[in-house]
């Protein structure tokens, strides 16, 4: 007992040794567990076009306007009105920052064809330059982009690694909180191996096409003296600059609600011990095409909004328009809850972008609107665009990520075969399935609770029939 | 007639007036030595047509930015344009008449160091 209580103690004692300075992009704090070391180098890698220049520039903002620590960028590559043009897509006003002396940025030109070399020489003026761009706002953070272009303008590699290793120890004696981007090499991190010089994080960017299809992913692949993700996190780049989406750090461990919610149709809810679904669980309607699947999700969310609550829809085969056209054919009007903001659309082609990156939007959007409900319509067009086990994985985790915030999920699911299960039943909680079947010469549509998971449902098979008045779910007098 | 026009065009004495730019971060042997080869550089080559004007980067940090200073000891020609840069302690002379474009004495350097190669073979 003895022993395990002083190795706690001293576990704690290692991690509160380890102070981090939190970056402010959205989920990257969360990958490293609390940010970057702080007053320590970083290294962030990667190819060209990986989103090094972005992810230093926004670690500076970030820290400018979040946490009040000034920062410095020390550009090598693009010249000060170029990363202002860059980042003022992004909602970021550089010009203004720079105004208020929260953010200093020195463009370093390295021109090989006006420098001429003859003996030795150091980089005390770039030292001079930090130092005096560092006094100028009283920086806590600094970025360095990229430094390996000094190899270009410069021929004297052994200098250059000799002041390089200097520039880094004067960095942490300064206490500076520093992003270095490097480039990726073939068989390094870094053309230059600036990773045998800043060894306390790296961090590695990817963009990766598969398919025709990108994706951006980020690794921790070194934090000294931490625990931090060790998995590849998709990230995305957008208006509001960058988010890692910490998908696998999620365990299973959310509490579960004990109210019930209506279906949205009394005969489903009888059917599913009179209630209807739990709050927070995972709802699945299988059906082959044209069966009824979204129809059952309209009444769903339309009772929701009824009750004053909001709704995120998910479509990725038609339009919010034509959604809306048709559900009106049933008698669901869907239109005045979306002029109240209650009931939300959001319409995508699954081939837009790779899978995971449809999760890093959904989880972006839902946060951002907080809906009691959720629905995917259908879920399934998503599987055209990934693997069976990327598929799973990535509903694993948004299904994770829906339950730990209490968000009632409803999927549709077209299916082709009749119960080709792709892995995605098990993490349901209620299945659902529809199917025709044809009798005296007349397609029926049959519907039956596969499974409930703490509900004690019925097991009839009943019929579903679609009119003017909507869905209605009706023993069949036949069985 | 070749060697004429060359001569009509560049004749000795006529070599634009330099002005030279000695960047250093306080005292350190490397920006002496560098000032010690560039004065002599100057004396032997560019009597009266020259002026260094010797910047510390301690004393003014903000004037590394305006010159793209990095490196210490540089050495910029300021006039004529275009400007020209040159890093390091400034130990090879040809390296550095070369890098100022000084190519008048250039050809009279070569002369001379072919003649003083020439007599140290012969005292030898």
């Amino acid at each position: 007992m003895i022993t395990s209580s002083k190795r706690k103690k001293n576990i704690k004692n290692i991690f509160e040794k380890l102070e981090k300075s939190k970056t402010g992009i959205v989920g990257l704090d969360e990958v490293t567990l609390g940010g970057l070391p702080k007053g320590r180098p970083t290294l962030v890698c990667g190819g060209a076009g990986s989103g090094k220049t972005m992810l230093a520039l926004e670690f500076l903002i970030r820290g400018a306007t979040e946490f009040n620590e000034p920062g410095v960028f020390i550009a090598f590559e693009e010249t000060i009105e170029d990363l202002t043009k860059n980042v003022a897509s992004l909602g970021f006003d550089l010009k203004d920052l720079i105004a208020k002396k929260k953010l200093y940025i020195d463009y370093v030109r390295i021109e090989r064809s006006e420098i001429e070399e003859t003996g030795d020489y150091d980089l005390e003026g770039l030292f001079v330059r930090i130092e005096h761009a560092v006094n100028q706002v009283g920086a806590k953070r600094i970025a360095l982009d990229t430094v390996e272009s000094l190899f270009s303008g410069l021929s004297s590699i052994a200098i250059l690694r000799a002041e390089l290793r200097r520039l880094f120890g004067w960095l942490k004696e300064k206490g500076l909180t520093a992003i270095i981007t490097g480039e990726k090499g073939d068989n390094t991190f870094t053309r230059q191996s600036l990773e045998e010089y800043v060894s306390d994080c790296v961090i590695l960017l990817d963009h990766r096409i598969n398919d025709q299809i990108s994706t951006r992913r980020i690794r921790i692949v070194k934090y000294r003296g931490t625990v931090h993700g060790t998995n590849e996190y998709p990230f995305l780049i957008d208006e509001d600059g960058i988010s890692v989406l910490p998908i696998s750090s999620l365990q299973l461990d959310h509490t579960v609600s004990r109210k019930r919610v209506s279906s949205g149709l009394e005969s489903l809810d009888e059917m599913l011990g009179g209630k209807g679904y739990y709050i927070g669980s995972t709802i699945l309607v299988s059906g082959t095409a044209g069966t009824g699947k979204t129809s059952i999700a309209a009444h769903f969310a339309l009772t929701a909004c009824k009750r004053g609550e909001r709704v995120l829809f998910f479509t990725f085969e038609e339009s919010a328009d034509q959604v809306m056209r048709n559900m009106k054919t049933i008698g669901i009007d869907f239109e005045p809850y979306v002029k109240k903001g209650l009931l939300h659309f959001k319409s995508s082609r699954p081939s837009v972008f790779g899978l995971e990156m449809h999760l890093v939007v959904m989880h972006k959007l839902i946060n951002k609107f907080k809906p009691n409900i959720v629905i995917l319509d259908p879920m399934s067009n998503l599987f055209s665009v990934g693997n069976p086990f990327e598929i799973n994985s990535m509903l694993t985790r948004l299904i994770d990520f829906l339950k730990s915030n209490h968000i009632t999920a409803l999927f549709t699911d077209l299916r082709t075969n009749k119960e080709s299960s792709e892995g995605v039943t098990s993490l349901a909680d209620i299945w659902i399935i529809i199917r025709t079947k044809i009798e005296n010469n007349e397609r029926e549509k049959r519907v039956y609770v596969r499974k409930a998971r703490g509900i004690a449902h019925s097991m009839q098979e009943k019929k579903l029939l679609i009119s003017k008045k909507g869905v209605e779910i009706l023993t069949p007098k036949a069985l | 007639m070749k060697t004429k026009d060359k001569m009509k065009k560049l004749p000795t004495g006529t070599q634009e007036y330099l002005e030279l730019r000695l960047y250093v971060a306080g005292q350190t042997p490397k920006s002496l030595t560098a000032f010690s080869n560039l004065k002599k550089i100057c004396e032997d080559n560019l009597k009266g047509q020259y002026s260094i004007e010797i910047i510390d980067l301690l004393e003014n940090p903000q004037l590394a930015q305006g010159d793209q200073i990095f490196a210490i000891p540089t050495l910029v020609r300021k006039v004529p344009l275009p400007i020209r840069k040159i890093i390091g302690d400034l130990s090879d002379k040809e390296k550095v008449l070369v890098g100022l474009d000084i190519r008048t004495n250039q050809k009279k350097m070569k002369q001379k160091s072919k003649i003083n190669e020439q007599k140290s073979k012969n005292q030898s």
